[in-house]
């Protein structure tokens, strides 16, 4: 602990560093990933769920279905 | 500048606006914590007393603040939900929930960082540290409560209840605790510097306009998220460029 | 209205008392806790005796926090709670009622045996006196903050810990005044300003929490 202590007081600027801003600036980052990540999921979620429905759509009326699939790629 | 406010409140609206304002918001926080940042470290000078620590204000001091405000937001947003109904408030103060949570971490972080070299200790019963710490608790206790109802509706109204209660008690808690510590223990060091430099005050509050933008980036394309998942079965999200390409 | 009252509060009691069991058990909990701090933290009656006060109401806190998921639950699963809503009178007098018939079945208890344990403590009378008045006034402050948190999480899975995350740090007031008040009564200062804080918390709790609850009860019930 005393190690600690005197590191701390040798290399403030340091300690300060590593010790708040890089935590405070990682978690920052962590929390753009998980916004960012969150936001591909769903988006993923939605066109599949859209993706279904159409097909559903398509396989009752039935008739120009590859004329749809083509329109939607 | 009759700026039609109810346009914006509907979810249908506010996606695109909120599409377009994050990338502004993302870039001049990330430009302002740079500033702050170099002003911070390269301009200010050391203070008298603390040395070089007492850098740590600049993220400690916007992230405290930041916590509590954005707690009064989202219990704004809350009751704004519960009384007039709106589907939008109660996304927005879902939203606001994990970053309140996370700036009431780092506040604790790099107060006990901060309480090291000053007062010898990780952590000391300070009135402000341990208000911070059951301020961290109700957001939690808010984003638990939302996530283990499944029924949406039901957990918006449910979470907005709780963050009024919880905002009637933050005084109440904030004024007990600060009572209890005058108790049991003489007064703790206090920050001396009633007099700071003209750059400590300007670095601080760069980093806390900085932290604002941050969190107002972070919540909008959050609160997107949300409404893009919440109103999956609308017709407006089906026809979104995203949504079909 | 005061009808409603006093019959919501003989219903409840006369439920509990059909399940003792229920009852005993949380008394139980209280004194088995209180009783297990000297065997952690050792038997120096000088470091018990200033431990005392906290050790009491952290006890009563977690203790109160074990009954009140059945608070509404059991109406909630038999449907009563269902009919007691459409009824035409007031819902928040229905619900002060169970709030008053939950505190006598696991609040007062409580208060009725801290004296006990108070003495295993080697507390004086004179803190003896201020703490059981102090937890006379801060228990149903518990029941009643309590009570919000057993209406929101009504039903839900793993209801008992979220509610305990969710009422706790609102109880911090109650504890911190509570144990003041004993604090400031062996350090020979005046209990008068912690008493009548923790009273100014009843009214206001008296006046607010039976109608927010009643609200949580809207929401969680539609």
């Amino acid at each position: 602990m005393s190690g600690l202590d005197v590191w701390m007081r040798e290399n403030p600027l340091a300690y300060i560093w590593l010790g708040s801003y890089a935590v405070a600036l990682l978690i920052f980052a962590i929390e753009i990933a998980m916004v960012i990540h969150k936001r591909k999921i769903t988006l993923q979620q939605v066109r599949l769920m859209h993706e279904a429905e159409e097909e559903a759509r398509d396989d009752k009326s039935g008739e120009n279905t590859g004329e749809n699939t083509g329109e939607n790629n | 500048m009759a700026i039609n406010w109810f346009k914006y409140s509907a979810p249908t609206t506010f996606y695109g606006l909120a599409g377009k304002l994050i990338p502004w918001f993302a870039l001049s926080a990330a430009i302002l914590f740079v500033v702050g940042l170099y002003i911070g470290f390269a301009v200010a000078p050391a203070d008298a007393q603390q040395g070089e620590f007492y850098r740590i204000i600049f993220i400690h001091v916007p992230s405290s603040i930041l916590s509590m405000f954005l707690y009064l937001i989202m219990a704004g947003y809350a009751a704004l939900g519960l009384i007039f109904n709106t589907r939008l408030s109660a996304m927005m103060a879902t939203a606001i929930a994990p970053t309140g949570a996370l700036f009431a971490f780092i506040s604790l972080w790099t107060g006990a960082l901060w309480g090291k070299p000053m007062w010898g200790a990780w952590w000391v019963w300070d009135a402000r540290l341990t208000s911070e710490l059951i301020l961290l608790f109700l957001y939690l206790g808010f984003i638990a409560l939302h996530a283990s109802i499944d029924d949406p509706r039901r957990a918006d109204r449910a979470s907005a209840l709780l963050a009024i209660v919880g905002s009637v008690n933050v005084p109440i808690i904030y004024f007990s605790v600060k009572w209890w510590n005058t108790l049991h223990q003489g007064s703790t060091i206090k920050f001396t510097g009633t007099s700071m430099h003209v750059a400590m005050q300007q670095a601080m509050f760069t980093m806390l306009v900085a932290c604002w933008l941050y969190a107002i980036a972070v919540v909008l394309a959050r609160v997107r998220s949300i409404i893009l998942e919440r109103e999956r079965n609308t017709v407006w999200i089906s026809e979104l460029s995203e949504v079909r390409s | 209205m005061l009808d409603l009252l006093v019959l919501v509060i003989r219903r409840d009691l006369v439920l509990a008392m059909r399940r003792r069991a229920d009852v005993l058990t949380t008394l139980i909990f209280f004194v088995m806790v209180v009783s297990l701090f000297p065997l952690g933290v050792g038997p120096e009656m000088g470091m018990l005796r200033k431990m005392a006060p906290g050790v009491l109401w952290v006890a009563a806190l977690l203790s109160s926090m074990l009954s009140l998921g059945r608070l509404f639950s059991t109406d909630y699963l038999d449907g009563t709670l269902e009919q007691m809503m459409l009824v035409p009178q007031s819902l928040s007098m229905l619900v002060l009622g169970k709030m008053a018939a939950h505190w006598m079945v696991s609040g007062l208890p409580l208060v009725l045996m801290a004296p006990v344990l108070g003495l295993q403590f080697d507390m004086q009378a004179q803190a003896l006196g201020v703490l059981i008045l102090g937890l006379l006034l801060g228990t149903p402050v518990l029941s009643m903050i309590g009570a919000i948190g057993a209406a929101l999480t009504l039903g839900l899975r793993g209801g008992g810990v979220l509610l305990s995350l969710l009422v706790l740090p609102l109880c911090i007031p109650v504890l911190i005044f509570g144990t003041g008040a004993v604090e400031a009564v062996s350090t020979g200062l005046s209990v008068t300003s912690h008493l009548s804080l923790l009273g100014a918390m009843l009214v206001f709790a008296l006046v607010s929490t039976p109608w927010v609850t009643a609200q949580a009860l809207r929401i969680s019930m539609e």
